[in-house]
């Protein structure tokens, strides 16, 4: 048995595994076996955390971090978790390759998944057209015309890194302003290979093998269009990833975990949430970094408040670094 | 990185499309971060069922053409090759779990 289980590997997972370690918590990470680092594997250029003057590639921050934490005597474990029981003292972890972890604390910290539009061909079609990942996709759309929908930062993200690639990038939103930072606003503005459409709903993707197509509609007017494009980029946000706790933890109206207050206690006694899967607001990698802090000391104190006989039973903490 | 054989737009023909065996080509790229964490799932999987399956890699980069032919539009995509044809086709990197039970029909 361990002291701590942490779930998830991105900015807060990692920070949470950083703060445990040093806490000679030897702390177990499970990382995801496809997805460890989180989402932030899946960007470019990170501008806005603080220390790197000159910006920092996504995967290579993640990398650090997890170099970090693993410096400090966090295990790291790249596989997903199937089961989770988190009621009484010992928690129980069970991961895909069917292995059981037991621990006296919990970090939930699995971010958030992607955001689908729910239209009918969009399963179907994807990977053969649509795309959540410019990163990984926008290769293979060199000199084509496609569209982004979504008007957040992550969709002027996609829209300018896909332009280094595709001919013209049409940039379809819902609303009648974009909701970006006016930085990536501007970028997106001053790009002649963007062209932005408000108030415009996607309502079809067109296409047998691959995607041919959108059916638009102006969401003022309620006219029909159709816009042929070889590839649709969705950016239209994500929602907590919270699926393995139903029915054990508390969520919130936006379906995010319930914590009291500004700590990471959720409602059972032991359980510690951060990052993205608390957040429905502000979702940032270095909000999650300080929710990943919060989690951290939080557990740490919760340990140190539980009987000397129960902590015995878990594993001796980690030899002072 | 990587246990598998690399083919290319040269190589395909002879080491894919002739090939008498069960060969998955699992289409990358180094600047994809879910391509490089699924590779070592796709090297167990190979490695535990070596007599049912071949693994092979191409990298799009490099190999343009084969990328085109089949159409890539998203990767990692790992198709499976039977007498030159294509018999399944899987996009995106999953858990070995979920790659096993898509393979399932090939595994068995």
């Amino acid at each position: 048995m361990r002291q701590l289980i942490i779930i998830g590997s991105g900015p807060a997972g990692y920070t949470a595994a950083i703060y445990a370690a040093r806490a000679n918590l030897h702390p177990l990470v499970i990382a995801s076996s496809v997805e460890a680092g989180g989402e932030l594997m899946k960007t470019t250029e990170v501008e806005n955390y603080p220390g790197f003057p000159e910006g920092i590639q996504g995967p290579e921050l993640m990398m650090k971090m997890q170099e970090q934490a693993e410096k400090f005597g966090a295990e790291i474990v790249l596989d997903d978790v199937v089961a989770l029981e988190l009621e009484g003292d010992v928690k129980r972890v069970t991961l895909g390759n069917g292995d059981v972890h037991e621990a006296l604390a919990v970090i939930f910290a699995t971010g958030s998944a992607y955001r689908k539009l729910g239209l009918p061909d969009e399963d179907r079609l994807s990977g053969h057209g649509v795309s959540w990942c410019a990163t990984c996709d926008g290769f293979f759309f060199r000199k084509k015309t496609i569209a982004v929908v979504g008007g957040g930062d992550s969709a002027m993200e996609e829209a300018t890194f896909l332009t280094k690639f595709a001919d013209t990038v049409h940039l379809i939103h819902r609303g009648d302003s974009l909701r970006a930072s006016k930085v990536m606003q501007e970028r997106a503005f001053n790009d002649p290979k963007i062209q932005i459409h408000y108030n415009t709903r996607v309502e079809r993707i067109y296409g047998d093998e691959l995607v041919t197509g959108l059916g638009l509609i102006d969401t003022v007017t309620g006219a029909e269009t159709t816009l042929d494009v070889s590839g649709l980029f969705i950016a239209i946000g994500a929602d907590p990833r919270t699926h393995l706790v139903h029915g054990q933890l508390d969520l919130t109206t936006f379906g995010t975990i319930a914590v009291d207050g500004r700590s990471s206690r959720t409602n059972l006694a032991g359980v510690f949430a951060a990052g993205d899967v608390i957040d429905p607001t502000y979702r940032q990698a270095v909000t999650a970094a300080g929710s990943g802090t919060v989690a951290a000391l939080d557990a740490e104190h919760y340990l140190a408040s539980l009987p000397a006989e129960l902590r015995a039973g878990a594993e001796p903490l980690a030899a002072t670094v | 990185m990587s246990n598998a054989k690399d083919v290319t737009d040269a190589t395909f023909e002879t080491e894919v499309l002739n090939s008498s065996d069960t060969i998955m080509v699992d289409f990358w790229a180094e600047w994809c971060g879910p391509c490089r964490a699924v590779s070592p799932i796709l090297d167990q999987i190979a490695g535990e069922h070596s007599d049912k399956i071949k693994i092979v890699k191409l990298n799009v980069d490099d190999n343009p053409q084969m990328a085109m032919k089949y159409q890539i539009t998203s990767i990692p995509a790992m198709k499976v090759f039977r007498g030159g044809e294509v018999v399944k086709t899987v996009i995106g990197a999953k858990p070995k779990p979920a790659l096993e039970a898509d393979l399932a029909e090939f595994l068995a």
